[in-house]
């Protein structure tokens, strides 16, 4: 029976990916300044070298062709050669894939562990003091750009893991806060509540089952989130890691290489969302 | 450096941070120093051109050797300039030379002739791009001549490179140079982070210093802001003059009226936008071509101060009317355009508003739109769906003749207009003719007439409304000695070989 | 102390709004007026809160900005939310395959890199829109590529009151699925939602800045909060001139007293 359910879950994701390159592809290729070259407006370049150059890009007009011969070279491990570094995608995504990931496991880690030290005394203990003043906190780093965040832990000294979960934070702790409210209010907890039982045993026996598949499925949404946002830090911050690379590539046009990052991107938002998925149905079944 | 250098192969260099690996790692037969403009000899003790720029021969030098100890001789010469001028390789240098099999006679490991199809003009200074390659190297193109070697490469973080052992120059009491041991780049995209870096002592130079963090530097600490004057750069607002252009009839009327862009070009206050913008770190352009080319500046040129009043008549006198605070044409159209830019280049955003204010006096309405450089370049050289560009341009050759591209009518770098089948308007038959005259010349001063008239009409017609010359401006760390920095790229470590710490 | 908490915030509220739109008659100039000779001035009489690089007044800039940023973001929030509120619920209730379906479409839609599309959008409006319609269009892209995050939670908590008891007893009671929708799945899942659009605001407001970059959002000379906001990436000038805080800190009051006001947020008993 589970099997069957993984492999309709792996066969879903796979389709997924299919069809997320294929219009990943398809948006690159028809946005404008496609296969344009900065260096075309070198005033040294004869003729014959300018069309040389416009030429170049004719391997990657047609998107289905494309496309195909891009998955047949990742059937044989090649992913392609990118078009503004020159060099095999490979390469690139394997030197600066750890880098990023390191950050962005880390900033989640960060940003999820303050907003729930956060949120939770406010739905244990009712202090208002207490919640408006985390409410203010994490509206005042909304407002902050990305750009701006990025450079004030530049200026401090910070790493980037924490500018990360400093961009992390805000969204997560609206979110959980409410939803562990919310779940706070239900007639069984005050139950509970009124027959004395104490805090945390609340938390872990009535409020926790209730919140638990929204708040698994915001883990899952954060994680793309913390990708996004990891763009524009690693940009201002000259982190090389694949959020750099994709700016540039988006600057570039650069199709071998965006194509591989949106599977990569939609690879892990997929992963991340059915990890949170099954583990909210599980968490669901004992009752 | 503000990107990845593309390529480490010096023949094949098209970006900057290619173009600095190569500058410090590889070695050419004639220099032009940066500071004096003048042709210096480097690998080649003397040389001779002859036959009107068709040929040139060399005289080189002896008791050099490459990096890795391989010997130098006219060998690597000729094998490099063949490499060069092969159609499978396509180096973007090759171009310059004009088209055609190129014919090399080494005579003796020290003399060589070359001789190509058709007269180059501004022959030597074209050598002062072409890195020397070693033939028989088993490093290929990682034998440098040049005073530093690749050591380590970071991909996206940082370049290092050692000093060679073997390099050739040396200082007047015999010690070898380089003095430095040692050069790390650092990719950094961020100015405020370089910045902040430099302050730290982490980065000790900084090319084309941002005006505002120039300012800054200045007020902390006097030495370490070089200001090295006027540079090459400048900011230019040209129109769309494409026939086939997607515009308005109404609209590619007004662009192709001289007097609408010289009204414009009458009514931006220039002084305005280098003291705002640029701080006072940038001069009113008098022309097309800086007055840091001091060759080929047209010192008669001067740049022509703002008169609003004097482009209004100007217009009037086109048809145009101001009504009720709004600029109309003869057919009662509305003069409203729009200008496009390149998004990630803040001071640029500004000179387009401070242009969209300037132009309110007179009635006319300019829309900035930024846009990101791909999108701008289809849209200047694909489909020509613009109104007026705002752009910077880098002349980085001093002789006319590298930018034939850019004058020509019929060329695909003829930035208002370009791939005409024949001239357009009389002033553009007439720049091809001075053009293609100056290139066939070889008298330097006969070249220098042709250009400077050229220069002229370009300032009477106005196709492209040159707005400010920026100056080049450099951060130097104090621990340093020896630092000119030139207005020529590379500007603070074009020689390089002679900087070093103070104790 | 409760209400007199909630009378200020309303007071600080209505005078934000009268304030930016009254902006003609408050500025002390205009907001594209710039002063050629006093570019990043310090406050003075002249100049309440300062100038920008350009001259420009800030105080005048902050007072026009605020009408484009606070009427805009907000409508562009609440787009955002009933469309991820409307597709989750909808995703959520259905189950089964359409379900699993729904939410691949939703993880494929975070994927892609819309800056691509952003772009496109640019390249086919003309080079000379009205600042009405460039912010109309700026607004609507925000808030059409702005629900697909909250969309997966709506989803996942929709599908976790669809098993649950009050549920099955609607249904077995006879009430369709649209009204079980509308008046009893909703509800439930306003914390979701509510914190959805609270935290759409600034980001919109901030998003509108970098859709700046690419050709679309508010054009020159138009202020907004978002383009304000820019002038803090130069965090150096910022310890220089502390004015250039005063879109932040205009921001963050106003949010706060937003939902110092907004009764409920508490959803306690």
């Amino acid at each position: 029976m589970w099997i069957r359910r993984a492999v309709q879950h792996v066969s879903l994701i796979l389709a997924t990916l299919l069809v997320g390159g294929l219009l990943g592809a398809t948006l690159v290729r028809m946005a404008p300044g496609f296969g344009v070259d900065p260096q075309e407006l070198d005033t040294r370049l004869s003729e014959a070298s300018l069309r040389a150059l416009r030429d170049s890009h004719a391997a990657e007009r047609n998107v289905l062709r494309f496309y195909a011969s891009y998955l047949a070279g990742m059937l044989r491990g090649d992913l392609g050669i990118s078009y503004s570094l020159g060099r095999p995608v490979r390469d690139l995504l394997a030197q600066r894939i750890p880098t990023t990931f390191r950050a962005v496991a880390m900033g989640l880690a960060g940003g999820w562990l303050v907003a729930l030290a956060l949120a939770l005394p406010a739905v244990l203990s009712r202090r208002r003091a207490c919640d408006r003043l985390a409410l203010t906190l994490s509206g005042t780093l909304l407002c902050l750009p990305s750009a701006v965040v990025a450079l004030l832990f530049l200026l401090l000294g910070g790493p980037v893991p924490l500018a990360l979960a400093v961009v992390v934070f805000p969204r997560v702790f609206r979110y959980s806060r409410n939803l562990l409210l919310e779940a706070a209010t239900l007639p069984h907890v005050l139950a509970a509540r009124a027959k004395g039982l104490g805090g945390l045993r609340i938390l872990a026996r009535h409020i926790w089952p209730a919140a638990a598949p929204q708040l698994l499925a915001l883990a899952g949404v954060s994680v793309n989130l913390a990708f996004g946002a990891a763009i524009p830090i690693e940009v201002v911050c000259d982190s090389p890691g694949v959020g750099q690379l994709a700016w540039q590539a988006a600057l570039a046009r650069d199709l071998p290489l965006l194509v591989n990052l949106t599977v990569l991107v939609a690879l892990v938002t997929q992963a991340a969302n059915c990890a949170a998925d099954l583990a909210a149905t599980a968490s669901r079944n004992p009752r | 450096m503000r990107a990845e250098p593309k390529t480490f192969h010096p023949l094949l260099v098209t970006d900057e941070p290619s173009e600095t690996v190569r500058y410090l790692t590889s070695g050419v037969l004639i220099r032009l120093n940066r500071v004096t403009q003048e042709l210096e000899p480097e690998l080649a003790v003397s040389w001779k051109t002859a036959s009107g720029g068709r040929q040139i021969t060399f005289q080189l030098r002896d008791g050099v050797s490459f990096s890795d100890g391989a010997p130098f001789s006219a060998e690597d010469v000729a094998f490099t300039l063949r490499a060069m001028m092969d159609p499978n390789l396509r180096s973007p240098m090759a171009d310059s030379f004009g088209p055609g099999p190129v014919r090399v006679e080494v005579s003796g490991t020290a003399r060589l002739t070359v001789t190509f199809p058709a007269p180059v003009a501004g022959l030597e200074r074209l050598f002062d791009q072409v890195s020397i390659l070693s033939a028989q190297s088993p490093k290929k193109e990682m034998a440098g001549l040049g005073p530093f070697l690749v050591a380590e490469h970071q991909p996206g973080s940082h370049l290092r490179l050692t000093r060679n052992p073997n390099y050739w120059k040396r200082e007047a009491s015999g010690r070898r140079l380089p003095y430095l041991d040692s050069i790390r780049l650092d990719i950094q995209q961020n100015r405020e982070t370089e910045m902040l870096r430099f302050r730290r002592g982490q980065i000790h130079l900084i090319n084309n210093l941002d005006p505002e963090l120039f300012e800054r530097l200045a007020a902390e600490t006097a030495a370490a802001a070089q200001d090295a004057g006027v540079s090459l750069e400048s900011e230019q607002l040209w129109f769309n003059q494409v026939a086939r252009a997607p515009l308005a009839a109404h609209k590619k009327t007004w662009f192709r009226s001289r007097n609408f862009r010289a009204a414009v070009s009458q009514a931006i206050q220039r002084q305005d936008i280098c003291h705002v913008v640029f701080r006072g770190r940038a001069m009113p352009a008098p022309g097309p071509v800086s007055p840091a080319n001091r060759f080929w500046f047209n010192a008669a040129l001067k740049p022509a101060p703002s008169n609003p009043a004097e482009a209004l008549r100007r217009l009037q006198a086109e048809g145009f009317e101001l009504q009720a605070g709004l600029l109309r044409d003869r057919q009662g159209n509305p003069v409203e355009f729009s200008v496009i830019t390149n998004s990630g280049n803040r001071n640029r955003e500004r000179v387009a508003a401070m242009i969209q204010q300037d132009l309110k006096p007179l009635g006319i309405r300019l829309n900035v739109v930024t846009l990101d450089f791909p999108s701008l370049l289809e849209r200047i050289t694909r489909n020509f769906q613009y109104e007026a560009c705002l752009l910077g341009l880098v002349n980085v050759d001093l002789d006319p003749s590298a930018q034939m591209n850019f004058w020509l009518s019929s060329a695909s770098n003829h930035p208002w207009n370009p791939n005409q089948k024949s001239p357009e308007t009389l002033w553009e038959a007439e720049i091809d003719r001075l053009m293609r005259a100056q290139a066939a010349a070889v008298e330097p001063q006969k070249r220098k007439g042709y250009f400077d008239e050229v220069q002229q009409i370009a300032v009477r017609e106005a196709p492209s409304i040159d707005l400010v010359f920026k100056n080049a401006l450099a951060a130097v760390s104090p621990a340093l000695r020896n630092v000119t920095p030139a207005v020529l790229r590379p500007q603070t470590y074009w020689n390089v070989e002679r900087i070093y710490f103070a104790k | 102390m409760k209400n007199t908490a909630r009378h200020l915030a309303a007071g600080i509220l209505a005078l934000v709004f009268s304030a930016s739109l009254l902006a003609g008659l408050l500025s002390p100039a205009r907001y594209d007026q710039q002063f050629r000779d006093f570019p990043n001035a310090s406050p003075s009489r002249q100049f309440p809160l300062g100038t920008d690089e350009l001259g420009r007044d800030r105080l005048s800039r902050l007072l026009y900005g605020s009408r484009v940023s606070l009427l805009l973001a907000p409508a562009a929030a609440l787009l955002a939310t009933l469309l991820a509120g409307v597709l989750g619920a909808t995703a959520g209730y259905l189950g089964g395959s359409p379900e699993r379906l729904a939410a691949a479409s939703m993880d494929l839609f975070l994927s892609l890199p819309w800056l691509f599309l952003l772009v496109t959008v640019r390249a086919t409006l003309p080079l000379n829109v009205s600042p009405l319609v460039s912010l109309g269009i700026t607004f609507l892209l925000l808030g059409a590529l702005g629900w697909a995050a909250p969309a997966r939670v709506v989803r996942a908590g929709t599908a976790a009151l669809r098993d649950s008891e009050f549920i099955l007893a609607a249904r077995a009671c006879g009430c369709r699925s649209s009204r079980l929708l509308l008046r009893h799945v909703l509800p439930n899942l306003k914390p979701v939602l509510s914190a959805q659009f609270w935290i759409s605001i600034p980001v919109f407001i901030v998003s509108e800045a970098n859709l700046g970059l690419l050709g679309l959002g508010v054009a020159e000379p138009l202020p907004s909060w978002g383009n304000l906001l820019r002038e803090l990436e130069n965090y150096q000038a910022v310890l220089a001139n502390p004015c250039r805080l005063a879109p932040l800190f205009l921001l963050v009051l106003v949010m706060g007293c937003f939902q110092a006001i907004l009764p409920r947020e508490d959803f306690t008993a």
